[in-house]
């Protein structure tokens, strides 16, 4: 690892001081992206800005009808929490099968929608459910916050702070995990909020996409009946040592009607 | 740039100055001696290195030493009962066999100690599940569950 300065602020306008005036400074959260990334000398920030001492980050709490989840709430946090888990168990599912126990004691919902790895859980909840991402300084709807791989909208120095997620009469993920590391090959969430249905897909493209010809199937009959013979078009799909790009494509069908049932 | 910590490490006070990119495995192998918590890889998946954080099992490759600042750390070394008796997980280990070449050993009975607390069941897919994070080279892990069920009973009776 190379060597950096290390600040750990109990003020959120601090932590936006610090990123904001240089731009190789770097947010830590759960660090367990960012450390491993370091460690490979893949990264060379200056500093590393701590986010663990700003208070009530990590709280989830019931707002309106849905669920606010701060920034620095874990994995096991998510997993385990009564709210989520009465009024969004699907989320709390997903949560719960996000790498292994060690990962989900220490990695956050902030550092992982930050990041935006391409095979990352929550991304598709987030689209699937139209999340809100509430950052120091504005809130970001959830179909626009992943632009690309690894890219999301976050200006320089911005915080994401928490996420609300609207409750939803269907919300459900299925993964494929990869079977070392856990991440999805491909992960598909559907959720239904009244007429609206929605089937987000991770880990199959370059960043999370929304299946359209599954959406309008289900929106005319949600069932699982109702995706049989609908092919994903696997123009575009990651190919790599795990899968194809057709494969992914098929078991992105399977996923979404495990996802209903 | 250097940082002055102050964590508890097996229940004895801690304080350090420390270089803010040294990892909490780090701090506790080369700095305080304690080499029971292994590190078996570079990539934050093989779980030799787990400890407990404030009772929750992390792995200390994937933390810095900074992070650590004002916590409760618990390694191998500190999971004894008074005179050095094995805790029950690790007797369970012995027992059934649980390891071959033992490098996995320390981090599999951590990982183990915080599934037996928070597991609802000990079916072998829960405990199968629950060592996810956790890797072993030798033993196939069929005994490492056995001890694994063997030592959360005997943790949830004694
Ligand atoms: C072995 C292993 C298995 C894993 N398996 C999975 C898996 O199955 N599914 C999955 O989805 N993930 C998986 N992960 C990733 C894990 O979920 C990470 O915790 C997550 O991607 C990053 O969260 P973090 O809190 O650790 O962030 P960090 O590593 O601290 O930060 C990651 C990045 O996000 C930025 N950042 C962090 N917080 C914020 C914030 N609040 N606002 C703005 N930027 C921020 C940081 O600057 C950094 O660039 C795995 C990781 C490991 C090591
Ligand atoms: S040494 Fe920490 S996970 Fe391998
Ligand atoms: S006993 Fe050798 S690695 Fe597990």
């Amino acid at each position: 690892m190379y060597g950096f300065d290390y600040h750990r602020p109990a003020a959120l306008s601090d932590i936006v001081d610090l990123l904001t005036a240089d731009e190789d400074a770097k947010l830590l959260a759960g660090g367990q992206t960012l450390i491993p990334t370091l460690k490979q000398r893949l990264a060379m920030p200056t500093s590393l800005v701590d986010l663990s001492a700003v208070p009530g980050l990590r709280e989830i709490v019931a707002e309106g009808d849905g669920v606010r989840i701060g920034a620095m709430a874990t994995h096991a946090a998510v997993a385990g929490s009564e709210v989520v888990r009465a009024m969004l168990p699907g989320l709390a599912d997903l949560a719960a099968h996000i790498g292994d126990p060690q990962v989900r004691n220490r990695g956050t919902i902030g550092g992982s929608i930050a990041n935006a790895d391409p095979a990352a859980d929550y991304p598709a909840a987030l689209v699937a459910l139209d999340a809100v991402i509430r950052t120091d300084r504005r809130d970001i709807a959830g179909a626009e916050f992943f632009t690309g791989l690894f890219e999301t909208a976050l200006l320089l120095g911005e915080v994401v702070t928490s996420v609300f997620f609207p409750a939803a009469s269907h919300a459900r993920y299925a993964k494929f995990p990869n079977p070392a590391s856990r991440y999805a090959m491909a992960g598909v969430f559907v959720a239904k909020q009244g007429d609206v249905v929605r089937v987000a897909v991770t880990g199959a493209g370059p960043s999370v996409f929304r299946w359209d010809a599954a959406e309008a199937a289900l929106s005319a009959r949600f069932s699982a009946d109702a995706l049989v013979g609908l092919v994903l078009d696997d123009d575009g799909l990651n190919s790599d040592m795990h899968a194809d790009a057709a494969y992914r494509a098929h078991i992105v069908g399977v996923l979404a009607r495990r996802a209903i049932a | 740039m250097s940082v002055a910590i102050t964590l508890t490490v097996n229940g004895a006070p801690v304080s350090r100055e420390v270089d803010p990119r040294l990892l909490l495995s780090q701090l506790l192998r080369d700095e305080l001696g304690l080499t029971g918590t292994h590190v078996g890889c570079d990539t934050s998946q093989c779980g030799a290195c787990t400890v407990h954080l404030d009772g929750a099992s992390v792995k200390s490759c994937a933390m810095l030493a900074v992070q650590a600042d004002g916590s409760d750390v618990l390694t191998i070394e500190g999971i004894a009962g008074p005179n050095g008796a094995l805790h029950p997980m690790q007797a369970a280990f012995r027992e059934h066999h649980g390891l071959q070449c033992g490098f996995c050993t320390p981090g599999m009975v951590m990982g183990a100690i915080e599934l037996a607390r928070t597991a609802p069941d000990l079916e072998e897919a829960t405990i199968r599940e629950g060592l996810e994070g956790n890797l072993c080279r030798c033993t196939g892990y069929q005994n490492i569950v056995k001890a694994v069920r063997a030592g959360a009973q005997a943790m949830r009776e004694g």
